[in-house]
């Protein structure tokens, strides 16, 4: 009898084992929500709001495929990680995708196990100082204390700068970007390093943003974006392709009030990627009116910018590189056909 | 007995308690195995379905960022690997708990001699420490100590001058670092030699107590031997080392020795949290102490200080080592909420700056179990020879 329940249990986990292995789009529509993998909480890409309802940049990306795939964009539960554990959530599938002002790297790529989809914020390290200090650049920062989040690129980034410069510096790293925020502003640092898109974000909710000043030099590349786990193709296409119909929608004009409309469009490109004519869903996986639902219940690329990060809300960020690229930036979709 | 009649008499194997115990062994054991077998290759086909590459190889490769706090060793962050970062989240984890050892020692039995005072004042104040940091959580108190330090402590340019080139400010607390030169290695040879004859003069002194009943000053000769030899030898080999004061750079304090606000709140937070549940254990211990001991001493016309430290204390430690050890090991395991307040010990450092550039979970995670494990075994066994050391020897 023991060594019946044994082969039982070993024959029970095998069957698991292949189960999880199975597409991770049947097992998104089977458990019917998506597990997204989102910060902490950083205002403008993702924070929960005074309803406590997840909100910004990087969440609308999790609304946008679970609109595609669900034809509703509130089926996401979100998972809150640091910028320690996002990559070990995702490899152990306790997320289905991570949205999270993620750097693009080899590594990352390659021999970390995931994919990126694409890019969809471009972004810059940077480093922010009080205006008290009186410093004006970058180089100007030898002998600084500098406060920045572990297990970013941001700290491999800060090192070679340093060492590039000639400078030396001391850091202190913490966990969340709450922590390295507290300990800047308490002045356990000079400095807070982090890609520029967060020092804006930062910025906006300190007691006085006019006392801090954002440094004109960044030091790197970092394209930012969202990825999934290496080996499950289609899953790593629709999210590929929903990063893309945001982009492409709105390069075509389309946005979340003229959808609708916009599904009769005389445009063969329009008609296509609205499903009024094509298949381009069906060759996903989904409805034929994936793009559609994301437009008409998220919006495009350039209506979720300007909701959390533009020039209406408190980190004014401007489009700069993320731009359309007929638009001075280097936003640039491949053609959905 | 009639385990081994029942077998030889010929009933079944199976009712033998004997071999069904071995049975039930062997089959609880071939489980375990099997489960192991399965939980290991289920892990390496997963990996290499991902992708993910494994072994520790990547201990050698370049770290590329670097740390704040480094201690005994060089670090680099173009040359330096992550088996240095291993090294260092070590040392750094040792220097913390070590300190926090010593320090949680001290505040515990002063606490807890003090919560047992007769004066009523003193004795409040002993229990309102224990019974208010006892029941506030650990991580809290490492906030409040890393907050408390940025409330209280001037800012680098109004720092508060503790006396010549010893500075303290929000950035912690800078003083002069010594640099060796030639020739120095006399001076810590001396402190050794100090220490081994102070061992020798004890032993020479508790002797010639016990013959002739004379005490001798064994503390005051051991703290000449152990500080007056080094600086003896230094002053006879013409001084071989230098001073760097600490300076006033752009931004901070450049140069010297400084002690970062991170450690002292981590090496606070623990010391100051442990300390009170040390405090306990002293009370408990002390307690346990029958009270014709010090009636008895007290009639002896012993002093009340020398009654505690010689016949109380000593009867008490048999009863205080065991909990204490559990106290050590939980300073030390605890030393890894340092994250919270940017002390980069082993877990952040290691298992967490290290994990997340190489991704190797599995393997980092492994070696820092290891560690901690072999810690933890190095305190208990150290602590379980001092006790039976220190036991009553019964005649």
């Amino acid at each position: 009898m023991k060594k019946a329940s044994f082969l039982a249990v070993a024959a029970t986990a095998t069957l698991m084992a292949g189960a999880a292995s199975a597409g991770t789009l049947d097992d998104v529509k089977a458990k019917g929500f998506i597990q997204c993998g989102v910060t902490t909480g950083l205002a403008g890409f993702a924070a929960p709001n005074d309803q406590g309802v997840w909100e910004g940049f990087d969440v609308d990306f999790c609304r946008s495929m679970s609109a595609a795939i669900f034809g509703d964009p509130d089926k996401v539960k979100y998972t809150p990680t640091t910028a320690k554990e996002r990559f070990t959530a995702l490899q152990s599938g306790e997320i289905d995708v991570l949205a999270r002002n993620t750097t693009w790297t080899l590594t990352r790529d390659v021999n970390l196990g995931f994919e990126f989809v694409g890019v969809n914020y471009y972004d810059g390290q940077g480093f922010m100082v009080k205006k008290s200090l009186g410093v004006s650049s970058a180089k100007e920062l030898d002998g600084a204390r500098v406060c920045l989040q572990s297990g970013t690129t941001t700290e491999l980034n800060l090192a070679d700068y340093f060492a590039a410069e000639g400078m030396k510096y001391d850091s202190v790293l913490f966990d969340t970007a709450d922590e390295v925020r507290t300990a800047y502003l308490d002045d356990k640092c000079d400095v807070y390093t982090t890609d520029q898109s967060g020092l804006y974000a930062q910025r906006s909710v300190v007691p006085n943003p006019d006392n801090h000043v954002v440094l004109p030099e960044v030091i790197s590349k970092e394209p930012l974006g969202p990825l999934v786990r290496h080996g499950d193709n289609q899953w790593g296409d629709i999210a590929r392709w929903v990063l893309n119909a945001l982009i492409n929608a709105e390069e075509m004009g389309i946005t979340s009030a003229n959808a609708a409309d916009m599904k009769g469009s005389a445009n063969p490109g329009i008609a296509r990627l609205m499903g009024a004519s094509g298949d381009l869903g069906e060759q996903l996986g989904l409805s034929n009116d994936w793009a559609y639902n994301i437009v008409s219940m998220v919006g495009n690329y350039g209506e979720i910018f300007e909701k959390h990060l533009g020039q209406g809300t408190p980190l004014k960020i401007s489009r700069g590189l993320n731009a359309q690229w007929n638009k001075g930036g280097i936003l640039y979709a491949p053609p959905a056909r | 007995m009639t385990a081994d009649v029942s077998g030889q008499s010929g009933v079944s194997l199976w009712r033998d308690p004997k071999i069904r115990a071995i049975f039930f062994q062997v089959l609880v054991l071939g489980l375990f195995l099997a489960f192991v077998l399965y939980v290991g290759n289920n892990t390496i086909i997963n990996l290499e379905k991902r992708g993910i590459a494994s072994g520790f190889g990547f201990l050698s490769q370049p770290a590329g960022f670097d740390i704040g706090v480094v201690l005994l060793m060089d670090f680099n962050a173009q040359t330096s690997t992550h088996g240095d970062v291993l090294l260092i989240g070590m040392i750094n984890t040792l220097a913390v708990s070590f300190a926090g050892i010593v320090l949680a020692t001290i505040i515990g039995f002063i606490f807890g001699v003090l919560r047992l005072s007769n004066n009523w004042m003193v004795n409040k104040i002993a229990a309102v420490y224990i019974e208010v940091v006892r029941n506030i959580p650990l991580l809290v108190q490492l906030l409040f100590w890393y907050g408390a330090v940025g409330a209280f402590l001037p800012g680098v340019k109004d720092s508060i001058h503790l006396s010549e080139n010893v500075y303290l400010n929000i950035r912690g607390l800078a003083f002069p670092k010594i640099i060796p030169e030639a020739g120095f290695m006399i001076i810590p040879i001396a402190l050794i030699i100090g220490i081994v004859a102070t061992v020798f003069v004890s032993k020479w002194a508790q002797k010639r107590q016990d013959a002739t009943g004379q005490p001798f000053p064994t503390f005051w000769a051991g703290l000449g031997l152990i500080i007056g030899l080094p600086i003896i030898a230094a002053l006879v080999s013409g001084i071989p080392f230098s001073i760097e004061d600490p300076k006033f750079g752009r931004f901070n304090i450049q140069g010297g020795w400084s002690l970062e606000p991170e450690f002292l709140a981590l090496l606070l937070g623990l010391a100051i949290y442990t300390g009170s549940f040390i405090a306990e254990i002293v009370r408990a211990g002390i307690n346990s102490v029958s009270h014709g001991q010090t009636e008895a001493a007290n009639s002896l016309g012993l002093h009340p200080n020398k009654t505690m430290r010689l016949i109380i204390l000593p009867q008490a430690l048999r009863v205080i080592i065991p909990p204490l050890t559990s106290q050590y090991l939980n300073l030390t395991k605890n030393s890894s909420l340092a994250t919270a307040v940017g002390y980069p010990e082993i877990v952040a450092i290691f298992s967490g700056t290290s994990l997340n550039q190489t991704g190797q979970a599995i393997e980092i995670i492994a070696l820092t179990m290891l560690f901690y494990l072999v810690i933890s075994l190095l305190i208990s066994l150290f602590m379980n020879w001092y006790n039976k050391k220190i036991a009553l020897v019964e005649r």
